[in-house]
């Protein structure tokens, strides 16, 4: 009923769509035939499983968290993204489309970023394919994660602080849109979510995919059945989509995660699809934080990936369609669960996927969930990159 | 007077349209207001607004930054259209709405039209609105009488240009560059070869305009002898605002010798 069934014209129902500048459109017309051209191609896709494999580092584990599973009363099993190679799942996007551009004869490639781990991965797909990737990155998320900035550097990538607007992901986005309306025949724009405007929401997805994929013949080895629940964070949205998108059509609970920053109430938070109306922003009708007139809004989380007042428009579907429960996490239950994953498993989550942990513990307890049901958590990212950020917010002295 | 006549009245006198670009409440509303007085009497034909977004990705740096000046001082919707209606009290050349689509969504397509036609907006430019997706834009503002006029660029196709130009009204935006809004030094040499292709595009009588990057008289007399109708400059004009800003009355004077300049360059014969 959802799988292979959307996007429809560029759209998932009214979502999605292409609202971007005249000049892009032939670009976006050509990303398009390219992709339906080579996403089924064996020889592109046994090149983007070679790079996955051995590379990227696939198949990621399903570890069975027993001790934390003691303590809810549940089975939580955690997908290992986090063990990508980079420290996250986007290079597993960042491998397919950087393959892609190559295919398309693109000899520049261009990225935004906000935590610095999607611009990471883009440097480091660019490198292994002989790219050189420039990344746009906001002023104020330079200063919140230079380690990742430095990463780049060293990977050769040319990193453009943007200053403009709240300095943060969504005018990164805005300058790498304005460098590929310049530079669009030479450039491959490589975006880092399920957002923008067609066909980005939809490549994205497919090239996340391989996380629900592979969590399902996991997860059916292990306990030979499906799992009550699966929870994973929503930024933009690719991990959860990507964790999501083969279970669409199973009857599971699934729960993306917003930032609910300080509180929802405090109006200081990351989470349009739970307090946000419709909107377009950055070439998609999705849902988006917005004020009376329709200005976007200035975003707050804990977590730089996902500081972000826009979300994928398929979220947005999956939201009206009542198939996907979408709620919030605020900063400092985030913090909590960042050291209660940390304590009793010995893993070290991002903040953005310890928003995923935070409300798996809720739900076990509020759901009643009994002992033998299964809930699955997307471990989208490691949390090494936070450390500096997790010291300042509980008074630790490094 | 509608847009369309205005180009038909310039053409028989042999002069191209000039358009002028300034944002709306930058530096401040009552200054625009007499901003807008200096441009007409400089010469300008017609007069696009922009009310600010705060996410403008066609716009190049100069307008970013202007946007960021409006938002500031408190531009928004409901004052834009107050605005307006003061303005047009004294104002008879044509005004144009340039904004984001986001805001005229968010206010309802059709209230949007409708306050455009109550408080004189003759026409309305969304840079991002591809014509896919204008379709119940184009219908609203057919309904309310504002001419909508759409953007035809460097890399758009025969395809894409047959079916834009059939859809608009008022003129055809044709933008001169890849790229974003901004003062160049030199204008696109292809601006002759597009015109001819968008006029091949399609059998009506429609009027082309050519905008981004035109910043001197030197530009807009290519422009018109390129065999444009009209020249839009905005971000020359933005630059003279931000850079005077402390000086009201010789902003003004700057902005009416610039404008009269530019006018004089339209004038081929």
């Amino acid at each position: 009923m959802y799988v292979n069934s959307y996007p429809k014209e560029g759209k998932f129902e009214r979502y999605g769509g292409q609202f971007v500048p005249e000049v892009l459109m032939s670009a976006l017309g050509e990303l398009d035939s390219a992709y339906t051209k080579f996403r089924n191609d064996p020889g592109f896709r046994r090149e983007l499983e070679v790079y996955l494999r051995d590379f990227a580092g696939r198949p990621t584990p399903l570890f069975f968290a027993e001790e934390l599973s003691r303590k809810l009363g549940v089975k939580i099993y955690l997908k290992r993204e986090d063990l990508v190679h980079g420290g996250a799942h986007k290079l597993n996007n960042t491998l397919g489309q950087a393959l892609l551009a190559k295919r398309m004869g693109k000899k520049r490639i261009i990225a935004e970023t906000g935590a610095g781990q999607h611009g990471l991965a883009t440097a480091i797909a660019a490198v292994a394919l002989g790219m050189k990737p420039e990344i746009y990155m906001g002023d104020e998320d330079i200063k919140r994660q230079m380690l990742n900035v430095f990463r780049m550097k060293l990977l050769g990538a040319k990193v453009h602080p943007v200053k403009s607007g709240s300095k943060t992901l969504k005018d990164a986005i805005n300058e790498a849109l304005r460098d590929w309306v310049t530079n669009v025949e030479t450039t491959y724009y490589l975006l880092g979510s399920v957002v923008g405007p067609h066909p980005y929401p939809m490549i994205v997805r497919d090239f996340q995919r391989i996380i629900g994929k592979e969590t399902k013949k996991q997860i059916l080895e292990k306990e030979g059945r499906l799992p009550d629940a699966l929870v994973a964070c929503v930024g933009g949205g690719s991990n959860a989509i990507g964790m999501f998108y083969d279970f669409l059509d199973d009857d599971i609970s699934m729960y993306g995660i917003e930032a609910g920053g300080e509180g929802v109430e405090t109006g200081r938070h990351a989470s349009p699809l739970v307090a946000g109306g419709e909107g377009v922003l950055h070439g998609a009708l999705s849902y988006v934080l917005q004020d009376k007139y329709g200005q976007i809004s200035a975003t707050h989380s804990i977590s730089a990936g996902l500081d972000y007042p826009g979300v994928g428009p398929e979220h947005s579907f999956l939201k009206t369609k009542k198939r996907v429960k979408y709620d919030c996490i605020t900063d400092d239950e985030a913090l909590d669960a960042f050291k209660l994953l940390t304590e009793t498993e010995g893993i070290m989550p991002a903040l953005e996927s310890a928003h995923a942990v935070a409300y798996a513990c809720k739900i076990a307890e509020a759901e009643k969930m009994g002992k033998d049901q299964i809930i699955v958590i997307n471990i989208s990212g490691r949390g090494d990159k936070d450390v500096m950020i997790v010291a300042e917010k509980t008074g630790m002295k490094l | 007077m509608k847009i369309a006549e205005n180009f038909q009245e310039l053409s028989e006198r042999g002069e191209g349209a000039l358009i002028v670009y300034v944002m709306a409440g930058d530096p401040s509303m009552s200054l625009t207001k007499k901003i807008v007085r200096a441009l007409e009497v400089g010469g300008a034909d017609m007069i696009e607004l922009g009310l600010p977004f705060s996410d403008p990705i066609a716009d190049g740096p100069t307008i970013q930054a202007a946007s960021e000046r409006a938002l500031k001082a408190g531009m928004n919707p409901d004052l834009y259209f107050n605005m307006i209606r003061d303005i047009r009290r004294n104002t008879y050349i044509p005004l144009i709405c340039l904004t984001y689509y986001n805001l005229v969504l968010h206010r309802g397509i059709g209230l949007f039209m409708k306050d455009c036609v109550e408080n004189g907006i003759n026409g309305i430019i969304i840079p991002d609105l591809p014509i896919e997706e204008a379709k119940q834009t184009i219908s609203e503002a057919n309904k309310n009488d504002v001419e909508f006029i759409p953007l035809i660029a460097p890399t758009s196709t025969e395809e894409r240009m047959k079916i834009i130009s059939s859809a608009a009204q008022g003129f055809i935006y044709l933008v001169s560059l890849l790229g974003v809004t901004g003062a160049r030094a030199e204008l696109s040499v292809t601006v002759k070869d597009m015109i001819g292709k968008v006029q091949r595009s399609t059998k009506r009588e429609i009027p082309i305009a050519i905008g981004f990057g035109l910043s001197s008289p030197q530009h807009v007399r290519d422009a018109i002898i390129s065999g444009a109708n009209g020249a839009i400059v905005g971000s020359a004009l933005v630059n003279i605002i931000a850079s005077k800003k402390d000086d009201e009355e010789k902003m003004l004077h700057d902005v009416r010798e610039f404008v009269a300049q530019l006018k004089e360059a339209t004038i081929i014969s």
